[in-house]
């Protein structure tokens, strides 16, 4: 499917949606609500079949997140990024590991290094950091006065 | 440091002297013993990231560091003789290099291979992961610069290694 017919078959799919505009793929900005089905409805709607999920990824800009998913399409070849704000104190979602097997590791890695939750995730521990570790280290205030040195 | 000497100019450190049917030697043991360990110096196949990639090619057909005595590079610790620390060395990695070292018999000897295993290079600053530098965690006998550094900077320093051996200083 074309960029174009995706748009179309998106904007119908979901009315409420905004498309961004710039990216090689195309993007939506959603909200973290309804989520979870939004994303079930982008892996069975046909047309859309959204059935590999490649990157799972969490952006800290300081005043908020933003939660990043890169899904692709192996029988239609065409490329979705959807885009997610998420408040920066509570940083909350429902995952997707139920959706897409991947998600699991996906989202314990953002779980790790910035500290986002993923409401439902079956088994929601750390991935590199050991398990006692304070904080969230990908996180731009991050502080840890035995490992780093400050610049 | 001027690792020149006298004894790294002579290709052997000794004198034969011809006598019918053969001849007389004429040296020192520890001069023998370092002679041979320095021209057949086995690397441990170790790398951590972009340096790994230089090693390998010093190692391939171009520069080949076959030619001063490093080819079997060896897959465990244990047949080893100099280990190369071709990367970053994060602290989750640091216990496996110390091990790994514990492991290789003696005499063993340690090149620094790049900013990373010298200081921790470019992730000195404002990083919670990287150790800086890898002699905290296992003595180095030679750091070499670069990032990553070119196969004539690893050459010269295993060069550099093999004068600091035969010389008695290592």
């Amino acid at each position: 499917m074309n960029p174009e017919e995706l748009k179309k078959q998106l904007g119908a799919l979901l009315p409420s949606t905004t498309f961004e505009e710039g990216g090689e793929w195309v993007t939506i900005a959603i909200d973290p609500a309804g989520w979870a089905e939004t994303a079930r409805q982008l892996r069975s709607t046909g047309g859309l079949d959204f059935d590999y999920l490649f990157c799972v990824t969490a952006v800290d800009w300081k005043t908020h997140f933003t939660m990043v998913y890169h899904l692709t399409s192996i029988v239609h070849r065409h490329t979705l990024v959807v885009k997610i704000k998420l408040n920066r104190e509570n940083p909350e979602i429902a995952t997707v590991a139920d959706i897409w097997r991947t998600a699991e590791f996906h989202e314990r890695e953002a779980y790790d290094l910035m500290g986002v939750v993923f409401i439902g995730h079956p088994d929601l521990r750390r991935l590199f950091m050991t398990d006692d570790w304070q904080g969230w280290p990908l996180r731009k205030d991050y502080e840890d006065p035995v490992n780093m040195i400050k610049l | 440091m001027d690792v020149n000497s006298s004894i790294t100019d002579r290709p052997f450190p000794g004198e034969v002297h011809p006598t019918a049917g053969g001849g007389i030697l004429v040296t020192k043991l520890d001069e023998v013993i370092n002679w041979a360990r320095s021209n057949s110096l086995w690397p441990l196949v170790f790398g951590t990231s972009c340096c790994a990639i230089e090693m390998m090619s010093t190692a391939a057909a171009k520069y080949d560091w076959s030619r001063f005595g490093f080819e079997v590079a060896r897959a465990t610790p244990r047949q080893a003789d100099v280990i190369i620390i071709a990367g970053t060395i994060v602290n989750k990695m640091a216990p496996v290099l110390k091990r790994l070292y514990d492991q290789m018999p003696d005499p063993k000897y340690v090149i620094a291979m790049g900013a990373c295993a010298t200081s921790g290079g470019p992730f000195f600053y404002n990083t919670y992961s990287v150790v800086k530098g890898a002699d905290h965690v296992i003595p180095v006998d030679v750091y070499v610069a670069g990032c990553p550094p070119r196969p004539e900077a690893l050459l010269h320093a295993l060069i550099t290694l093999q004068e600091k051996i035969k010389n008695g200083t290592r």
